[in-house]
């Protein structure tokens, strides 16, 4: 029996790799206590779910051990699994069973007691409030329906250490925090949780941290220490005349300088120690504008922790030919669009327009709407009603016209994988119409912007992540399009990557570009000039970032995020529906 | 130990996970469309098929006949073979006439009726006529060389008879036991049922088990305290029943609708039916414990199961007349036991003595792919 003492989970030395690739875990070493709740934090291919995984004794190691409440996990991971509550990726339900059914089903194989299940399965349905939907297939429920009730399952027979792998994703920001307060509840009782997950503002909230990047361990300890790293060095830029994005590029390629990101109208810096922010701030930005020490976040002290962000230029930005800017007729435009799916509105009456040089988001969880919206524009969905143009061209009659002057980069890169980078860049420019001279141009530049050169052999599907969106990127950009379509771009990726990845879109965008970008990452809102934030099919708020959050600032609220306006917003429509229904 | 799962004998807690995988399993064979549709509705396509549809009788097979020169005796001979209901007969002078007929499948054999025929039969020496068939199609051609002979032996008979001359020698005299009308329907009835049995027990097995491994749930219940045994044999048991109650709607169907004959015992069906789906189930769990996939999966049981039922088992084409590497292949094929064992308990009767042996070969075959397929299904992902 593992003493109060000890920890719950001790990893030594572990490194595990598949195949021919860089190690996905490489002499890693921790531990995991009781009562607190440990955040497991990487982007994606840093060797998160293969960590779990082994801590669940389902994998093994190539090297280093992992003791588990006491037991190896090689000698007695029958003895782990009966004391441990594992949430995997998917939630593990069974999609063709009820609520109830599933249920029954884990506490049978969990051998909970028969005596116990009543009042089990009652303070557990009340605990994810789906004492309501005890009969509904699991394949029925929302996303955070599916994740409350794989917690539920997890927790049957009260485990000792639950172990949830990524439970955030895919889970609009209610639910994310209606678990987050479960998980938090359980801490108290001593139970040890392990939640995995991508999202650094996730990473914060968490009592200690495991770090990890490319397989690597770079922190172990309390989030507090990582962003104690930059105390003092964020920094927050307003006040700006004129466009904002030319001055985020300049700063980012100032001397003494490490990181910094749109904020709305505002800039974030983090600098290196002793530097003079206000002398930085007037070079790039006038003398008008006033810098203020801000709250440093993971995030700031993770791109840190890498090595600073990249510079500010972007030399595919600059090979573009520049768009005349002096029109102000939309390029992207929806007016009144709707899809319905059988008797299911997947979108309804989504209106708004995009100005030349512009960027709009979509921002909503998964499943709210926004790749339908997104796909009609894109001429990929035939509208049920209303209309979308690009560049003045009806979609519905001059879809060739349109889609010639758009650009579109995919959910998860749609890259074809079993071709090599060469070929993809060869194959998307033949698709968007590019011949001859103008292709081999195109071709090479795009392999010398983003230095393909030593990898244009590889197949796609073996690059790692960062370099496969990249080549997204290329593929979508490659004959010059006036209307560039993202679909949640920088999903996963490292943050080095994202800003890289935004450096770009926002030196393309000052060349005339107009960029519709859909994102599930609240962060990510923060780069557009207009946003509009959809749920459950209806646009339900739309305005500049810092109109949004300003529209729920409240007094024990004065600076709210993108999260809680998002939150808010969504409360008060619910609110709305309900007063409308009791009206009728 | 506290933990009260090891120090209480764990019996109970035992039988009460499988009895829960068993139920879960169920819930999904009911309630997915897919299930349903490779339990009831393809071996229904299957049996419809071959009870109406496919049909290896020679029924008005189009031949030419060529009648080298004309006498009453040969012209009665060419009467007879236009009055067959199993030719549709195109007239020649010449065989060279036919070649090419043939060689486009126009007809399916050319008959000759040579020019010594008539003086033959008044010699009462055997008469020969010539069938020429097209070798590239194996079956038709031995059909129509059949049906041929059987056309000049009645013919002579019936010859006979009439003058009560002494009748001809006759070269071949062809019986045909327990299928006496030669049905082929009621040979392929019983075969197609071994299909079916593959099709649940290898296919539907192997898509459940791979299904499992991509949406996420094996690596759910494998993080419980269920072991590897109690997971295989939780998925062995519904799919066993469903085998078997798929067999039974084939035989009540093939016996009421298609009035194929039923001579054996319900016993021996079962126990044949029972035994094939050992090696079948085996094979089912060892391609999802391979592949984790359901497409590959799919493709696996396609080519390694229903095809080799299909064309390695005797079921369509005779096992003695197939090269001899082949035969020796057809012997890890478990339907090749299946079908002249289920063939025999619908046309012929109880046959125990055969039946043992298929049995006990389809269980050591069967226990082989259990064995492999446990070993590769321990609790681990990678």
């Amino acid at each position: 029996m593992a003493g109060p003492a000890s920890p719950f989970v001790q990893i030594t030395g572990v490194t595990k790799t598949f195949g021919a690739a860089a190690p996905a875990l490489d002499h890693v070493s921790g531990t995991i206590e009781g009562g607190h709740i440990t955040g497991l934090v990487g982007p994606d291919g840093a060797g998160k779910t293969t960590l779990i995984r082994m801590m669940t004794g389902l994998m093994m190691p190539d090297s280093g051990t992992i003791d588990v409440l006491g037991f190896d996990t090689r000698r007695d991971p029958a003895r782990i699994q009966t004391a441990i509550g594992y949430m995997p990726q998917r939630f593990g339900l069974y999609e063709d069973l009820s609520v109830q059914e599933n249920l029954n089903l884990y506490a049978d194989l969990r051998g909970l007691p028969r005596a116990e299940r009543p009042a089990t399965f009652d303070e557990l349905l009340t605990f994810t409030d789906l004492k309501r939907f005890t009969g509904r297939l699991a394949g029925k429920l929302s996303g955070g329906m599916k994740q409350k009730l794989g917690l539920a399952c997890a927790l049957l027979k009260k485990p000792r250490l639950l172990l949830l792998d990524e439970p955030g994703v895919g889970v609009d920001p209610i639910s994310r925090r209606d678990l987050w307060k479960m998980v938090k509840d359980l801490t108290t009782e001593g139970i040890g949780v392990v939640w995995s997950t991508a999202y650094l503002d996730e990473a914060e909230a968490c009592d200690r941290v495991l770090l990890l990047n490319q397989g690597k361990l770079l922190f172990t300890g309390p989030p507090s220490e990582v962003t104690g790293r930059v105390d003092g060095r964020v920094f927050k830029l307003s006040g700006m005349t004129g466009r904002r994005r030319p001055i985020l590029a300049k700063a980012l390629d100032q001397d003494g300088v490490v990181d910094g990101v749109m904020q709305g109208a505002s800039i974030r810096l983090v600098v290196e120690p002793k530097v003079d922010v206000a002398a930085i701030a007037a070079a790039v930005a006038g003398a008008d504008v006033t810098s203020a020490p801000a709250q440093p976040r993971f995030e700031d002290a993770f791109v840190d922790m890498l090595g600073g962000g990249p510079g500010g230029r972007s030399k595919l930005a600059e090979a573009t030919t520049a768009l005349p800017t002096d029109d102000h007729k939309p390029v992207i435009e929806a007016r009144g669009l709707t899809k319905k799916f059988g008797d299911f509105t997947a979108a309804q009456d989504i209106t708004f327009q995009i100005p030349r040089g512009q960027i709009f988001g979509l921002l909503g969880p998964n499943g709210a709407g926004k790749s339908t919206t997104f796909k009609m524009l894109c001429g990929l969905l035939k509208p049920t009603g209303g209309e979308g143009r690009v560049a003045g061209f009806d979609l519905r009659r001059d879809t060739a016209q349109a889609r010639n002057r758009l650009g579109y980069m995919a959910q998860k890169f749609s890259l074809y994988g079993d071709l090599s980078v060469a070929q993809n860049l060869e194959f998307f420019a033949g698709v968007y119409g590019l011949s001859g001279a103008r292709k081999r141009e195109r071709i090479k530049l795009m392999t010398e912007i983003f230095d393909f050169a030593p990898h244009a052999a590889l197949s796609a599907k073996d690059l790692p992540l960062g370099l496969k969106q990249r080549l997204a990127l290329a593929c979508a950009v490659m004959h010059e399009p006036e209307a560039l379509f993202l679909d949640e771009p920088t999903s996963g990726v490292d943050p080095i990557t994202r800003r890289e990845f935004w450096t770009h879109i926002n030196a393309l965008v000052e060349k005339g570009v107009t960029v519709l970008v859909t994102t599930h990452f609240m962060d990510e809102a923060e780069y557009c000039d207009r946003i509009s934030l959809i749920y459950r099919g209806r646009s339900i708020a739309l305005g500049s970032p810092d109109e949004l959050k300003a529209s729920v600032a409240t007094t024990e609220n004065p600076n709210p995020t993108m999260e809680d306006a998002f939150i808010a917003l969504v409360q008060a429509s619910e609110a709305d529906e309900d007063a409308g229904k009791a009206a009728a | 130990m506290s933990d009260p799962a090891f120090t209480r004998p764990e019996h109970r807690d035992r039988i009460r996970r499988f009895a829960a995988l068993v139920r879960k399993e169920t819930y999904q064979v009911i309630r997915d469309p897919s299930s349903i549709l490779i339990a009831i509705v393809l071996p229904l396509l299957l049996l419809f098929l071959f009870g109406y549809g496919v049909s290896l009788d020679a029924t008005r097979t189009r031949i030419g006949l060529v009648v080298e020169s004309a006498t009453s005796v040969t012209q009665d001979l060419a009467a007879s073979f236009q009055a067959s209901r199993y030719f549709e007969v195109v007239n020649g002078r010449d065989r060279r006439e036919f070649e090419e007929d043939l060689l486009v499948g126009r007809v399916r054999g050319i008959l000759v009726i040579p020019a010594t025929f008539a003086a033959d039969f008044a010699a009462a020496r055997a008469p020969k006529i010539q069938v020429i068939v097209d070798g590239s199609d194996p079956n038709t051609a031995s059909f129509v060389q059949n049906y041929a002979q059987g056309v000049v032996a009645t013919w002579a008979a019936l010859r006979a008879a009439e003058t009560s001359a002494r009748a001809p020698t006759i070269a071949v005299e062809q019986r045909f036991w327990f299928n006496p009308e030669l049905t082929s329907r009621n040979f392929l009835v019983p075969g197609s049922i071994a299909i079916v049995m593959t099709l649940v027990g290898t296919l539907l097995t192997s898509l459940v088990v791979a299904r499992e491994w991509e949406r996420g749930t094996m690596e759910a219940i494998m993080a419980t305290p269920v072991t590897a045994g109690e997971l295989l044999a939780g998925k062995i048991l519904p799919y066993f029943i469903l085998g078997l109650a798929s067999m039974s709607l084939c035989v009540l169907l093939a016996v009421v609708l298609f009035g194929v004959p039923f001579r054996g015992s319900i016993l021996a069906l079962y126990a044949l039916s029972a035994a094939f789906l050992v090696p079948a189930l085996g094979q089912g769990l060892l391609i999802s414990a391979a592949t984790k996939n359901q497409f590959l999966a799919s493709q696996l049981a396609l080519i390694s199961a229903f095809l080799p039922a299909f064309l390695l088992s005797g079921f369509l084409f005779e096992i003695n007349s197939m090269p001899t590497v082949i035969q020796w292949v057809t012997v890890i094929v478990p339907a090749r036991y299946l079908i002249p064992s289920l063939q025999t308990v619908f046309l012929a009767g109880d046959v125990w003595p055969m039946f043992g042996e298929a049995i006990a070969v389809m269980l050591l075959i069967g226990a082989i792919f259990f064995i492999v397929a446990w070993r590769n299904t321990r609790k681990r992902i990678a």
